[in-house]
């Protein structure tokens, strides 16, 4: 059940920011609401105010300037999952929005609710650290941009501001040669695992990996120790050395047992996953 | 559940201009009530489900504009000014809809729980998809849970009815 609360319809970002600010931790953002009203209807989280930023223009827009791709904090899922410039810039970005939970929640659930809602259990946030993605924060007196290396404090817990909202997701475009891949795996109606790899190629070498893990523990997070062994090598050295490069990044993912898996059994699947989508990214960057 | 009898006097409600399968209702919504108890309690449409309440198992589906909601934690106001289809609205004048009469002829159901919710989603399925693969079937209904039938005929009812849908398209 689903207890009373006021609703806010703020139609700018300074109004919404303001109300946030007014209100402290009274109030939440809403916006698909597709992870929020589930906690509170458990009675995990009560709120006085839900401030609906639905209303405020252009956050729900997809666009592409000077090299990179402007996404905004309401498009859903579903309509990430069709669009065309995503479709050509981004595809790996796509394919994972097109398994994001299921068909109802990505109609109505939203990018930015899912990456402020810092659910562990979830996709997007772990393809966004491979990609170098920036975070828009805004409030009533500017904004600012997030790497998303900063923006994941901890589970459920991110680095906005009490009256700051999300306002926009900023991801370069891929450069030539390169290749990026998503690859998850769970049991459950959310991932045990998530693991994202960004590659770039140099001729047979590799120029450039940025290695993401997700889900295993309370954050995303980057695995530079994995970057490293594969940075500079020949795409067949690299291969090699994927089983290295796997145990790096379990021990690194900060994994934890939980209902979605062991500690163990996690950290197993990080190096399976990453052998993948290593595979899967060098034919693609050809 | 949305009763009209235990709203406090201060209650912040919403005048929402509901359209539920063509037929227009003007409701005060109180912010938290879900589209399922309104359609469920306040309009007698009992055929969306509440079951795992959480939205995994696709039992409360419904469509709004034509797409698939869970309606268990979607909030009734969400659905102003937009166009809410239920179960109960997919018979034309007494004739069944192609997916309904398919799901009878190839048994794609047995308890019927999931049913009402299978086939709405299936139905917005076929509107974007009208010529949808197995794989294609499998990935878009992967939401929608069945505890009796294992799926096979599921699938069968969606194929077959697409087939109908587009055979009666060719010939008009």
């Amino acid at each position: 059940m689903l207890r009373r609360f006021r609703l806010e319809e703020p139609e700018t970002i300074p109004e919404a920011s303001e109300l946030l600010g007014r209100h402290g931790e009274t109030a939440r953002i809403y916006a698909g609401g597709t992870e929020l009203l589930l906690v509170m209807k458990e009675g995990l989280a009560h709120y006085e105010r839900l401030v609906n930023i639905k209303k405020i223009p252009n956050l729900d827009r997809v666009k592409r300037d000077d090299g990179v791709i402007s996404i905004g904090a309401l498009v859903t899922h579903r309509r990430l999952s069709v669009d065309d410039v995503l479709n050509k810039q981004l595809p790996a970005f796509v394919a994972m929005e097109k398994n994001v939970a299921n068909i109802r929640v990505r109609e109505v659930g939203t990018i930015g609710g899912n990456l402020c809602f810092a659910e562990p259990h979830a996709d997007p946030g772990t393809l966004l650290l491979a990609l170098g993605a920036k975070l828009v924060a805004a409030k009533a007196a500017g904004s600012r941009e997030i790497p998303v290396e900063k923006f994941f404090v901890d589970a459920y817990e991110t680095a906005l501001e009490d009256d700051e909202l999300l306002a926009e997701i900023r991801v370069p475009v891929m450069p030539s040669h390169s290749a990026a891949a998503y690859l998850k795996f769970g049991y459950l109606e959310r991932p045990s695992v998530g693991v994202a790899l960004f590659l770039s190629l140099d001729g047979g070498a590799v120029r450039e990996a940025r290695v993401a893990v997700g889900c295993a523990g309370p954050t995303p997070r980057r695995i530079e120790a994995a970057e490293e062994i594969l940075r500079g090598k020949s795409v067949d050295e690299a291969s090699r050395r994927m089983d290295e490069a796997g145990r790096l990044a379990a021990g690194a993912s900060d994994a934890i047992g939980d209902l979605h898996g062991s500690k163990e059994y996690k950290e197993h699947i990080v190096g399976v996953l990453l052998k993948r989508a290593f595979a899967q990214a060098v034919e693609q960057c050809r | 559940m949305a009763s009209l009898t235990t709203r406090p006097r201060d209650a912040q409600t919403i005048p929402v201009s509901l359209d539920v399968n063509g037929k227009i209702y003007e409701l005060d919504i109180e912010p938290h009530e879900l589209l399922l108890d309104v359609v469920r309690d306040r309009l007698g449409l009992t055929g969306a489900k509440r079951s795992c309440d959480m939205e995994v198992c696709g039992a409360c589906t419904l469509l709004v504009d034509g797409r698939p909601v869970s309606s268990c934690t979607l909030p009734a106001f969400e659905a102003r000014g937009k166009r809410v289809e239920t179960i109960e609205g997919l018979a034309d004048k007494g004739r069944l809809h192609p997916l309904q009469e398919s799901f009878i002829e190839h048994g794609g159901f047995q308890c019927g729980f999931c049913t009402p919710g299978m086939i709405l989603a299936a139905k917005s399925l076929l509107e974007e998809n009208p010529d949808p693969s197995e794989a294609d079937i499998k990935h878009y209904m992967h939401g929608n849970i069945c505890r009796c039938t294992g799926y096979k005929k599921i699938i069968e009812s969606i194929r077959a009815a697409a087939a109908k849908m587009r055979s009666a398209r060719s010939r008009s």
